[in-house]
C-alpha cells in the first residue's frame, strides 16, 4: 500500500475546487447563487481554498425572499464580512411590487417557486454567465442526471433530453449569446459527506443547524416554525419544542426536526441514524412526483 | 480512512441491473423511507404488485412516461470502509455514447449477465468499452442464478467463456461472482443456496479492490488551469500555478519542464488552500509557485525535465462520436484537450469498430452517433499529451461543433 492516495473528502474536495478554478477561468462573469444553507456556506468555503492567497473572484447572490430565517441573515453578513467577498442581493418582494410575480396564497403559499423569476432578473441584470449552486445529486431524483456544467437556454430553461455529454473532468462551458451555465461544484457529494466535511475543516454554520427550542406547528408530518408568513388553520395549536433544521429553506416551507444535537458530532450521528432524506422536509417537493423536475426546466436552482 | 470508489454499470432492460442497484441501496440502508414510500406509491400507481426498485433509479418524467432511461444517471452509496459513485448507464440505442460518458471518470466497471441467457452481444459490447475507457477493474456478477436452481456448471462455464473472450481485451483484473439481485444473494449477504462458492460477495469485492494504483504516479503531470495573482500588498509578487495534478508526484524542489515554452525551474511552494504541503500527485488540487518568474498560462504543462509530455500537431485518437448529426473527413472542429482549446481538422478516418465483432471496417466515409473510430487530426497549434493507456487525464479530450457548442466526440489518444 502506497501512502499517495486521498480521503473521499480530500478527492471530493480536490474535484470541486477544480470544478470552480474551471469556472472561473471558462466564465467572463461568473457568480455563486448563496442561500444560506449548508451546501452553499461549504461551496464558498471552497472558493476560498481555490484562489487563496487572492479573494473569491466572484460575488455571492443572495435571492432574497422576504421570508428568511433572520438567522440565515446573520449568518450571511457575517460570512461576507469574513470572506472579504461581495454581496449582491436578489429581491423577490421587488419582483412582486414591480409585478413580475404574483404571491400565492393560501395554507401552503411559499415564495419558493417564486425565486426562479428573481433569480433569473437578477442574472440577466448583472449579465452573469455562470451562476454556480450547491445542488446534489444526491438530492432528488431529477438531481442525478444533472452535468456538472449545467447549459441553459436563453430563457434560462433546462433541457434536460439535451445535456451536453460530460466526460473524464473536461468541462465545455461554451455557449451562445444570452444564454447561461448552471454550475454545480459539490454534484457528487451527499448530505453525509457535507456534514463530515464541515466538521472536518471546522466551518461555522447558522444556529437554526443545532437544537434550539421554538414555537412550531405540526402541518402533513412536518413542523413548521410559526411566523408571520404563517397562516394557521383551524385547530393549529403552536407549541414548544426542542428542534434543528436540516435545511435552510424559505421560513414558511422549511420543516424542523425534533433532536438535541448541539455539535456537529451529534448532528452526523442524527444524519447516520435518520431514515428520511433532509428534502423530505420540503413542503415544496411534496406537490407532486416530478415537482423538482418541473420547477428545474423552468429555471429553479 | 475512507476511499471513493467510483464504479459504472450498463445493461439493457431486462438483464436485472436496476434491480441490482436498488438491491445494493436498499441492503446497504441507502435508501430513506420517504424514497421508499415514493416508490411503493408509484408502483401502486402503476398496478404493479411489487415493489419495482428500478423505479427509484428512473428520475425524470419523459422517461418515465417512456419507460426507457435516457441518460447517465449517478447514485451514491457508503459503507464503513468506502463511499461509492454508481454512474447508472441505460442499455438502449444510444447506450455506447452513455456507456463510454459512465466509463470515462470510472475504478470499475460491473457487468451482468443473465446466468439463462450466458454471454450476449451486449456483454461484448460492455467489456470492450470497459476496456477502450481503460477501467483498470472489471466485475462480472452472474445474475438470476435463483432462476438456473443455483448451478455451480451453469456458473462455471459462464465464467469460463469469459474469461476466453476477455484474454482479448485490455483489462487486468477481472473477479466473477454469482449472485441472484432479486433475493439477495451474495450481493451485501453471503448466499446459503451456493455453498460451492467461496469466493467473496459483490460488496466485499467493491470494498476492497485494490485502487490505490489507478492513478499514474510515475509520470509528473501538472495542467495549468488558471494562474493566480492576488495583486494585493501582503502577497504583492505572489504568483501561483492552480490546477489538478494528472500524474506522478511534484515535490518542493523538483526541477520542473514547462511545455510548450520549455523554460525549466525548481517547484518552490505547493498550497492545497492556506496549508502548505509536501507532495502533490493526483487527483488533488493545488497551487504551485516555482523560484523563478516564468511565463506561464492556462493550457501549459508543468512536467519533468526528463520525464514530459509528447508535444505534436498530428494525433492518432479512438474516438466516440456522440452527436446526431454525422461527420467526415475535412470537418472543422474544436478540440478541448486538459485546459487547453484548440482548432482541429478531421484529417483521416482510418477505420470503425465494429463493437460487437472488433472487426475493422475500412474505407468508412462518415462518422455517425455511436460509432467507434480511430481517426487521425490535425490540431492549429501542438498538444503537449500522453498516450491514453499511459495518462487517463492527459490522454483524453473531446471535440466540440464551433456552431451549436455541442460536444460532439469524445477521445482517446493512440
Amino acid at each position: 500500500m502506497n501512502q499517495y492516495y486521498l480521503s473521499h473528502l480530500k478527492e471530493l474536495e480536490a474535484e470541486a475546487i477544480y470544478v470552480i478554478r474551471e469556472v472561473v477561468a471558462q466564465f467572463e462573469k461568473p457568480a455563486l447563487l448563496f442561500s444560506g444553507g449548508k451546501d452553499s456556506i461549504v461551496l464558498a468555503y471552497l472558493s476560498k481554498k481555490a484562489f487563496y492567497p487572492a479573494r473569491i473572484p466572484f460575488p455571492l447572490v443572495h435571492i432574497d425572499t422576504g421570508h428568511n430565517f433572520p438567522e440565515t441573515m446573520v449568518y450571511r453578513d457575517w460570512l461576507v464580512n469574513e470572506l472579504q467577498v461581495k454581496l449582491v442581493v436578489g429581491s423577490v418582494q421587488e419582483s412582486i411590487d414591480k409585478g413580475r410575480v404574483r404571491e400565492e396564497t393560501g395554507y401552503n403559499a411559499s415564495r419558493n417557486a417564486l425565486q426562479t423569476v428573481t433569480l433569473l432578473d437578477t442574472i440577466e441584470l448583472h449579465k452573469y454567465d455562470a451562476a454556480m449552486g450547491g445542488a446534489r445529486r444526491d438530492e432528488e431524483k431529477a438531481r442525478a442526471k444533472e452535468r456538472f456544467f449545467s447549459h441553459r437556454d436563453e430563457f434560462g430553461q433546462w433541457d434536460p433530453k439535451n445535456q451536453r455529454p460530460e466526460l473524464w473532468n473536461i468541462f465545455n462551458g461554451r455557449k451562445q449569446m444570452g444564454e447561461h451555465f448552471r454550475v454545480f461544484p459539490i454534484s457528487n457529494w451527499t448530505e453525509m459527506d457535507v456534514w463530515q466535511y464541515i466538521q472536518q475543516e471546522n466551518i461555522p454554520i447558522p444556529t437554526l443547524y443545532y437544537t434550539h427550542e421554538r414555537e412550531v406547528i405540526s402541518r402533513d408530518g412536518a413542523l413548521l416554525s410559526t411566523s408571520a408568513w404563517l397562516k394557521l388553520k383551524e385547530g393549529e395549536m403552536p407549541e414548544k419544542k426542542r428542534v434543528r433544521f436540516r435545511t435552510c429553506g424559505d421560513m414558511p416551507i422549511t420543516g424542523a426536526v425534533e433532536s438535541d444535537a448541539d455539535t456537529i458530532e451529534k448532528i452526523i450521528e442524527e444524519v447516520a441514524a435518520s431514515r428520511k432524506t433532509e428534502r423530505g422536509t420540503r413542503a415544496d417537493d411534496k406537490r407532486s412526483e416530478t415537482a423538482m423536475e418541473d420547477r428545474k426546466k423552468s429555471g429553479y436552482f | 480512512m475512507n476511499q471513493l470508489l467510483r464504479f459504472t454499470t450498463a445493461g439493457s432492460v431486462d438483464d436485472g441491473k436496476s434491480t441490482l442497484i436498488g438491491r445494493l441501496l436498499y441492503d446497504s440502508k441507502s435508501i430513506f423511507e420517504d424514497q421508499l414510500e415514493a416508490v411503493e406509491a408509484s408502483s401502486q400507481k402503476r398496478g404493479f404488485d411489487y415493489v419495482d426498485l428500478s423505479l427509484l433509479t428512473d428520475g425524470l418524467k419523459s422517461e418515465r412516461e417512456q419507460g426507457i432511461t435516457i441518460d447517465v444517471a449517478y447514485r451514491y452509496f457508503a459503507t464503513p470502509k468506502r463511499k461509492f459513485i454508481i454512474a447508472d448507464a441505460p442499455g438502449h440505442i444510444q447506450y455506447t455514447r452513455n456507456m463510454v460518458t459512465g466509463a470515462s471518470t470510472a475504478n470499475l466497471a460491473l457487468i451482468l449477465i443473465d446466468a439463462r441467457k450466458g454471454l450476449v452481444e451486449q456483454t461484448f459490447r460492455h467489456s470492450f468499452i470497459a476496456s477502450l475507457l481503460k477501467i483498470p477493474h472489471i466485475i462480472v456478477c452472474v445474475n438470476k442464478m435463483d432462476l438456473v436452481d443455483y448451478k455451480q456448471e451453469v456458473y462455471d462455464q459462464i465464467v469460463e467463456d469469459y474469461k476466453s473472450f476477455s484474454s482479448k481485451l485490455e483489462v487486468s483484473d477481472i473477479q466473477f461472482v454469482p449472485i441472484s439481485a432479486l433475493v439477495g444473494d451474495n450481493v451485501v449477504n453471503r448466499s446459503e443456496k451456493m455453498n460451492w462458492y467461496q469466493g467473496a460477495t459483490l460488496l466485499h469485492m467493491l470494498e476492497s479492490v485494490h485502487i490505490e494504483s489507478d492513478h499514474n504516479h510515475i509520470d509528473s503531470r501538472f495542467p495549468v488551469q488558471y494562474v493566480i495573482r492576488p495583486q494585493s500588498i501582503d502577497h504583492h509578487d505572489f504568483r501561483g500555478y492552480a490546477g489538478r495534478v494528472a500524474g506522478g508526484i511534484f515535490r518542493p524542489g523538483d526541477d520542473v519542464l514547462v511545455m510548450p515554452s520549455g523554460f525549466q525551474s525548481k517547484v518552490k511552494n505547493i498550497f492545497v488552500g492556506e496549508d502548505k504541503v509536501e507532495s502533490a500527485f493526483a487527483p488533488m488540487s493545488v497551487t504551485m509557485t516555482l523560484e523563478d518568474e516564468i511565463d506561464i498560462s492556462r493550457g501549459d504543462i508543468i512536467a519533468k525535465i526528463n520525464n514530459h509530455p509528447q508535444s505534436d500537431q498530428d494525433i492518432d485518437v479512438m474516438v466516440c462520436w456522440m452527436n446526431q448529426k454525422p461527420t467526415a473527413v475535412n470537418a472543422r472542429l474544436l478540440v478541448r484537450h486538459t485546459n487547453k482549446e484548440v482548432k482541429v481538422v478531421l484529417k483521416e478516418i482510418q477505420y470503425k469498430l465494429d463493437i460487437n465483432s472488433l472487426q475493422r471496417i475500412e474505407n468508412a466515409e462518415y462518422l455517425n452517433m455511436n460509432d467507434i473510430a480511430r481517426i487521425r487530426i490535425r490540431t492549429a497549434q501542438a498538444l503537449q499529451y500522453d498516450s491514453y493507456r499511459k495518462n487517463r487525464i492527459t490522454g483524453s479530450l473531446i471535440l466540440i461543433d464551433e456552431q451549436t457548442n455541442e460536444t460532439v466526440a469524445s477521445g482517446m489518444i493512440v
